[in-house]
């Protein structure tokens, strides 16, 4: 099998030492990180994605994969730097003001780094002015709010607010989830895209900021 | 009547079919090793962690409707707001399983060690749900003993069925949960993170009826109410 094919199926089986050992012994024999990563690690997560999508595997399945993905990630940073691999874009992320559940925005950065984007998470309990602050600073086109109760989900409407106020709509998009919201309240709010669960996310963020 | 209860952590720790069914994951004897290894290192580190503890304090309906006052809500507007008149006994409280446990999750998710953070997230989010259920239980005992026999007792928490989590503020100035380490933060936000708060409802198992065709029940996906009140319908 060859090496990245053994990457990718060692991140999948969330063996963190062998997805490192592996990804050093590619990086020796001369592999490019940005092959790796994409061939190797994006690869290996692009399909425990696919499989908790469905069901096949559960959240700690996930969550031991994206162990051994960081692993990797960890030998891969420099190199990716060097090589000046662009990631597919920045997201910045968190759990809106109010709300201190973020388990499940926790699994979104995952599955989001799992694909490939540079994730900045804020946390949870995040301003609305936080997140827009930090989206112009960091120049991320892309803002996820989460939130897990009915009350807290009116702070959804503050941030898309906000990011018309600065004159952002268009170039900062916003997508929000959580167990209360629905597609219907995306809309309701004007954020620009609602996504069910962790896998769709990173499908709806692809969409909205056409990348393949 | 107020009062600081203290429980052990075998007394406050959810069952593993609980963690199982809560977490979407197979019964026990089909789960996979690894998960099954998670599952326990979870509930070992939550057993030696947790330290779990509460202030109770009874009040009047009066006293509950101060609670609700700085809100400015119409208090039928909210579900706790509509079941509380008809309550025979109330009682605030905040219950926390302290610092310990919070800071071994932020530790291992930290660490990267995402799988153990989260299985031990799991079982403390549900042993502090889990407060909630073993103080009405006592609340429940308390007033039999007083002559209640019959009566039912459920929690109502702020963040829940239309109640602002602003609604701790005035909670917490009434109840002073300071005393068990339990603060709020300017989001109204609890420290330690794994505390919960809200008011016990003791009353006939009908004071706990209500129809779930408030605003806010259209974008509620967890649909508690209607088992919540089936369990005190229900003949015990």
């Amino acid at each position: 099998m060859e090496i990245l094919d053994r990457i990718a199926s060692a991140l999948r089986q969330g063996d963190d030492q062998q997805v490192a050992s592996l990804t050093q012994e590619a990086l020796l024999g001369g592999l490019a990180a940005g092959e790796i990563l994409q061939r190797g690690l994006v690869a290996g997560m692009n399909v425990v994605g696919e499989q908790f999508k469905a069901r096949e595997i559960f959240l700690p399945d996930v969550l031991l994969s994206a162990r051994a993905m960081y692993a990797g990630l960890d030998h891969l940073k420099p190199h990716l730097a060097r090589e000046g691999v662009v990631l597919r874009g920045k997201v910045v992320i968190g759990s809106v003001q109010g709300d201190l559940h973020d388990i499940g925005k926790n699994l979104v950065g995952i599955m989001l780094k799992g694909a490939g984007f540079e994730v900045i998470d804020l946390g949870h309990d995040v301003a609305p002015e936080r997140f827009v602050e930090t989206a112009q600073r960091e120049r991320a086109p892309l803002i996820g709010l989460s939130a897990l109760l009915t009350t807290t989900m009116p702070r959804m409407k503050e941030v898309v607010s906000l990011v018309r106020e600065r004159g952002l709509a268009g170039k900062v998009r916003v997508i929000v989830g959580g167990a209360p919201v629905n597609a219907d309240f995306a809309r309701e709010i004007g954020a620009d895209d609602y996504a069910c669960d962790a896998a769709t996310a990173v499908e709806r963020v692809k969409a909205l900021l056409g990348v393949a | 009547m107020r009062e600081i209860v203290r429980f052990t952590a075998e007394e406050a720790r959810p069952g593993l079919e609980q963690l199982l069914e809560a977490q979407g994951l197979p019964a026990a004897d089909a789960l996979a090793p690894r998960l099954r290894a998670l599952v326990d290192e979870a509930f070992a580190g939550y057993s030696e962690l947790a330290e779990p503890r509460a202030v109770v304090e009874d009040l009047t309906a009066g006293a509950f409707a101060a609670v609700l006052q700085p809100l400015a809500l119409e208090p039928k507007a909210l579900v706790v707001g509509r079941v509380y008149p008809r309550a025979d006994a109330l009682a605030l409280y905040v219950a926390t399983l302290g610092e310990a446990v919070p800071a071994r999750i932020r530790g291992l998710l930290d660490q990267g060690s995402l799988a153990e953070g989260y299985m031990l997230d799991a079982v403390a989010s549900l042993g502090a749900d889990l407060l909630s259920d073993r103080l009405a239980e006592r609340f429940a005992a308390r007033r039999s003993g007083a002559g209640g026999n019959g009566l039912r007792v459920l929690p109502y928490s702020p963040g829940y069925c239309g109640w602002p989590t602003a609604g701790q503020r005035p909670l917490f100035q009434a109840l002073r949960p300071e005393e068990i380490g339990v603060r709020l933060n300017e989001s109204c936000l609890m420290s330690p993170i794994k505390s919960v708060s809200g008011v016990l409802v003791a009353g006939p198992p009908q004071a706990h009826r209500f129809r779930p065709d408030f605003p806010f029940c259209h974008q509620c996906r967890n649909r508690e109410c209607g088992p919540r009140m089936a369990s005190v319908l229900r003949p015990h």
